[in-house]
């Protein structure tokens, strides 16, 4: 894994909420093919982590490095165009538009990205629930639509946040499901997840976050021997 | 005579079609301010000025180049659709992040500023602006005598708001409108440039109260305050309609119209506050407005 190009790169970023500074200084790779996740608790940072690579936090220095582009110089709406797809926490599914129409509204950005007949395959309950207002789906069912959103744009990664929060166990299983099938097909990943548990079945690589910064980043193989470090910070 | 509730029928269908005519230009006014308010959050009191800027495009381009009713149809709200562009581009983004007083402030000053100078410029009293050709005269029903222009205003009204209404509703663009009315920057972070959309949607908005000025032209005379007149009464039923709802917009613009013109046959003491005491009942019984959703 380690040979292949790094296709997100963010150094020493800082980001702020008005007056209030949340990252320090984060440092984090993510090479193409990877699945990496960010662990921590509640409140350090990895949110923002996302939310300003994405560049919806504005106020932020640093730098961030994304096949090829520097994110820190594009406005919000060309940063799509590079290749990078956000799954926001909140999924962001739009009431006033039916489920094909969320599914519909990002613009293409390649021609990489899954048919809609793909995209039904991998989640029929999509198919059956096309018509129905977006809102009206359930929470499992809303993130599946809000992962496919971007999965038929042709992103090159994917920044998920969250996934399977307030999800029931068999919904976070079929998510984890549609990650792995994700990844045989190649797609980068970059997940935020609080699910210890889930994200170890997935995960090439971690980062874990503290205190807004990265403290500390391994491999999936070396989880054994971190797990006294894990079970220290994040309570696992 | 033919009676109806206990009215002789032509003055119930007269003041039924008059109430259908207003109801056009309220219909095609509240519209252009849901859509503005929908996605741009303005209250936009700039509104009646515009339809009265539109007016008068069609009546200087008249009078100054020649051009025709038929032409000024498209170049009077292109050219005021141009005029909101700029405004939203150099002023109203500014305020976008601060309460909705601000906009709605800016606006009304905007709306007085220009009033102002067209009255300095061209006087109070109404200036005529002759009857298209094609659509003098009338035509009679039988029961009622109706003149062909405002049969086109109705018609023509109709048009407007029902392709405006699929415009929104039915194709990518409306999609585009409709999710950046909830959520923009997630919008924008998929690739869409909502600044510009922003911008794009207060021309249109302010392009569809002059269409409506150009079209009211010849019915009510040209005059700096016609749009002043005719902006509380709008206002209030983009509240009875649901303030944002595109469709709210539309069936209050006629239905309230209608109900006006009919107050008039059956207790005319009324017909001057009847949109405003079904404002007031709607704001108690379901405050987001008929076809509003709940914040």
């Amino acid at each position: 894994m380690s040979d292949k190009e790094i296709l997100l790169s963010v150094r020493d970023l800082n980001a702020w909420y008005d007056e209030s500074h949340v990252l320090h200084g984060v440092n984090l790779n993510v090479r193409r093919g990877e699945t990496v996740t960010i662990l921590g608790r509640n409140g350090v940072g990895k949110t923002t982590t996302l939310r300003s690579i994405v560049g919806i936090l504005r106020k932020r220095t640093g730098e961030i490095e994304f096949n090829g582009h520097n994110l820190m110089r594009l406005p919000l709406h060309k940063t799509a165009k590079t290749g990078l797809g956000f799954v926001p926490e909140e999924r962001g599914i739009f009431s006033t538009l039916s489920v094909e129409e969320n599914l519909m509204l990002p613009p293409k950005i390649s021609n990489s990205g899954m048919s809609i007949e793909e995209i039904y395959d991998l989640f029929p309950n999509l198919y059956e629930r096309k018509t129905s207002s977006g809102t009206k789906l359930s929470g499992g069912e809303q993130q599946m639509l809000a992962m496919a959103r971007m999965l038929r744009i042709g992103v090159d990664m994917l920044l998920l946040d969250e996934p399977t929060e307030g999800l029931a166990p068999v919904i976070v299983q079929r998510i984890g499901e549609v990650l792995q099938t994700l990844k045989q097909r190649g797609m980068t990943i970059l997940l935020i997840e609080q699910n210890f548990r889930f994200a170890s079945k997935i995960a090439d690589r971690f980062y874990l976050m503290e205190h807004g910064l990265v403290s500390a980043g391994f491999d999936a193989n070396e989880l054994p021997d971190r797990m006294d470090m894990l079970h220290e910070v994040l309570g696992v | 005579m033919i009676m109806i509730f206990g009215i002789p029928i032509q003055a119930f269908l007269g003041q039924l079609l008059i109430g259908l005519i207003n109801g056009s230009f309220y219909a095609m006014l509240s519209l252009g301010l849901a859509i503005i308010f929908g996605l741009l959050r303005v209250i936009n009191f700039a509104h009646g000025a515009q339809y009265m800027m539109g007016a008068f495009a069609g009546m200087l381009l008249l009078t100054w180049l020649g051009v025709n009713y038929w032409f000024a149809l498209i170049l009077a709200p292109v050219v005021v659709g141009i005029t909101g562009i700029i405004v939203e581009r150099f002023a109203l983004r500014r305020l976008y992040n601060l309460d909705h007083l601000y906009g709605l402030l800016f606006t009304f000053g905007l709306a007085l500023v220009v009033e102002g100078t067209f009255r300095y410029f061209y006087g109070s009293s109404g200036q005529p602006y002759a009857t298209p050709k094609l659509l003098s005269g009338g035509v009679n029903l039988g029961f009622m005598y109706l003149p062909i222009y405002r049969g086109w205003v109705v018609v023509a009204s109709l048009i407007v708001c029902i392709g405006t209404w699929l415009l929104i509703e039915k194709t990518r663009l409306g999609a585009y409108l409709r999710a950046a009315t909830e959520n923009p920057i997630l919008v924008q972070s998929f690739g869409i440039n909502v600044p510009l959309l922003l911008t794009l949607t207060y021309g249109l908005g302010s392009g569809l109260a002059a269409l409506a000025g150009i079209m009211a032209a010849p019915i009510y005379q040209v005059s700096p305050l016609m749009g002043s007149n005719l902006i509380i009464v709008v206002f209030a039923i983009v509240v009875v309609g649901g303030m944002g709802s595109i469709m709210g917009a539309i069936v209050t613009g006629y239905a309230l119209g209608i109900i006006e013109g009919l107050t008039k046959v059956f207790y005319p003491e009324a017909s001057n506050i009847v949109i405003f005491v079904i404002m007031a009942l709607v704001l108690l019984v379901r405050p987001a407005g008929l076809f509003g959703r709940d914040a």
